[in-house]
């Protein structure tokens, strides 16, 4: 999908899958590494990083928007709208991630009758989740904004909706970047979860590979490089994010 | 234009202001002195209602600021404020802070809104920072960047809280003359200042609050020459 087949021949001619080398490391144990058993497999392994991406990019979203809702409720001055939102907070955050998927994905169809798709389930539980995380990092975001910001919009007679959007929010974000940076990274890689639901994601792929070929060692690798490829490609993308928002730094 | 009678207010069990009765004509300059702690800053976030009263009643043109029903968000597009630490917005370039206001909450046309700030820039003198970045300007040019942002607005009364507290001695000059000529054009304004030099030059009446009470209210002339009150007396001791 991203490069012919002969590159990647070549480069996996490059890895350890000559014999001398790998049994120059591990001839005690008789392990060889062998990437070449795989290859017929590899672009059905890269095909998850479709999956992958689409579940992170859905959750980081969905999560982030619930994280800022949350967030709102969380100032707001409303004490039992502040309660409801802090129990809601301790309860996701205090819980297994696991679990939550599990209950949302066997439990929805129990509960209400609808077939819920592993997709639907995994980003629904993502989401959920990291809103729960993101809620308190933007909270803090937003109250560490100079309270003389709130004073001048107040002054100018600014209606606390456009005060939240266009003053307070793109300043909180400064504050807030690289910890939704962290966020999303940990999204990314929770995201193999959802593999235990049945999902085929990088991670799921490399397990069916495994099995298949009985070989685990190769295509886990594999899949650990995929992840931490992706994670790299997300780390620049937010550098470049950041370097635009400090632009009148 | 200002009226207030018997304001109150607390925070918490500290009484801030303990009965504050007085009036601002239009076109007048009110200098509010006094030590500090002494209320005046709370006063004049009253005024407009970012403190809440505790008691008492505030009008502004027969508009009641402390009537709960009170359109507040209306009525501050008419009283522009000026803060000590500026309260710029960072992230807007200083002709966007200018055009924010007026074409989000007046709903004035973009074009007219990038014209009027340009010529408020002007007034301020500083016209060819439009296009900048607030953290490229000196504390006194933020300060009038501050004060051109209310004008856009068209307020009918400006509210100056300590405006040159936080500058660099000479930048404080930069920040009177601006406001000099707006008291010259017969602006309304309430200014919480410690330059006495300004209060005695630009003021039409003085202020002097001591712990929460209003403790002398005269022009500048007499104020400064012949205090009342004995509390008044002492502070001018060491403000001069």
């Amino acid at each position: 999908m991203y490069l012919d087949g002969s590159s990647w021949t070549d480069w996996l001619d490059w890895l350890p899958s000559s014999s001398d080398m790998s049994s120059l490391l591990l001839a005690q144990t008789g392990f060889r590494l062998d990437f070449g058993k795989i290859w017929d497999r590899v672009p059905f392994i890269l095909g998850g990083i479709n999956v992958t991406l689409q579940f992170t990019l859905l959750s980081v979203v969905f999560g982030f928007t619930w994280g800022i809702i949350l967030a709102l409720l969380k100032i707001s001055n409303i004490p039992p709208v502040k309660w409801l939102a802090a129990a809601y907070t301790s309860i996701f955050r205090g819980t297994p991630l696991i679990l939550q998927l599990s209950l949302i994905y066997f439990a929805t169809p129990q509960l209400t009758g609808y077939n819920i798709s592993p997709l639907q389930a995994g980003v629904l539980t993502f989401s959920l989740n990291s809103g729960a995380y993101t809620s308190e990092t933007i909270r803090g975001g937003i109250l560490a904004v100079d309270k003389g910001q709130w004073d001048a919009s107040a002054s100018l007679g600014i209606p606390y909706r456009s005060m939240m959007l266009d003053i307070i929010f793109p300043q909180a974000l400064k504050n807030i970047l690289p910890a939704m940076v962290n966020e999303s990274i940990a999204l990314l890689k929770d995201s193999a979860l959802v593999s235990v639901i049945g999902v085929v994601d990088v991670m799921r792929r490399a397990q069916i590979v495994g099995s298949e070929k009985y070989i685990y060692f190769e295509p886990l690798l594999m899949a650990g490089l995929i992840y931490y490829v992706m994670v790299i490609g997300l780390t620049s993308l937010a550098q470049t994010f950041e370097l635009r928002l400090r632009k009148s730094d | 234009m200002i009226k207030v009678e018997n304001l109150h207010k607390s925070f918490g069990s500290l009484q801030v202001l303990k009965g504050i009765t007085t009036e601002i004509e239009k076109g007048t300059v009110v200098a509010v002195i006094g030590p500090s702690g002494c209320g005046k800053s709370t006063f004049l976030r009253c005024l407009n209602r970012l403190e809440v009263a505790t008691s008492g009643q505030i009008t502004i043109d027969g508009v009641e600021v402390t009537h709960p029903k009170t359109d507040i968000l209306k009525l501050r597009q008419k009283v522009g404020m000026v803060f000590q630490h500026f309260n710029i917005f960072p992230h807007m370039t200083v002709l966007e802070n200018l055009m924010y206001a007026p074409v989000k909450v007046k709903r004035v046309s973009k074009a007219q809104a990038e014209q009027k700030g340009k010529d408020l820039l002007t007034r301020v003198g500083l016209a060819d920072k439009a296009d900048v970045y607030p953290n490229r300007l000196s504390g006194g040019q933020k300060q009038r960047v501050a004060i051109a942002r209310s004008l856009a607005m068209e307020p009918e009364v400006m509210l100056f809280d300590e405006p040159t507290s936080a500058l660099d001695p000479e930048m404080v000059r930069e920040v009177l003359d601006v406001m000099k000529a707006l008291a010259r054009e017969h602006m309304t304004m309430a200014i919480v200042t410690h330059e006495m030099g300004f209060a005695r030059e630009v003021a039409d009446r003085v202020c002097f609050f001591d712990s929460g009470y209003l403790v002398e209210d005269a022009p500048p002339a007499q104020f400064f020459s012949h205090p009342q009150a004995e509390r008044a007396k002492q502070f001018l001791e060491k403000m001069l």
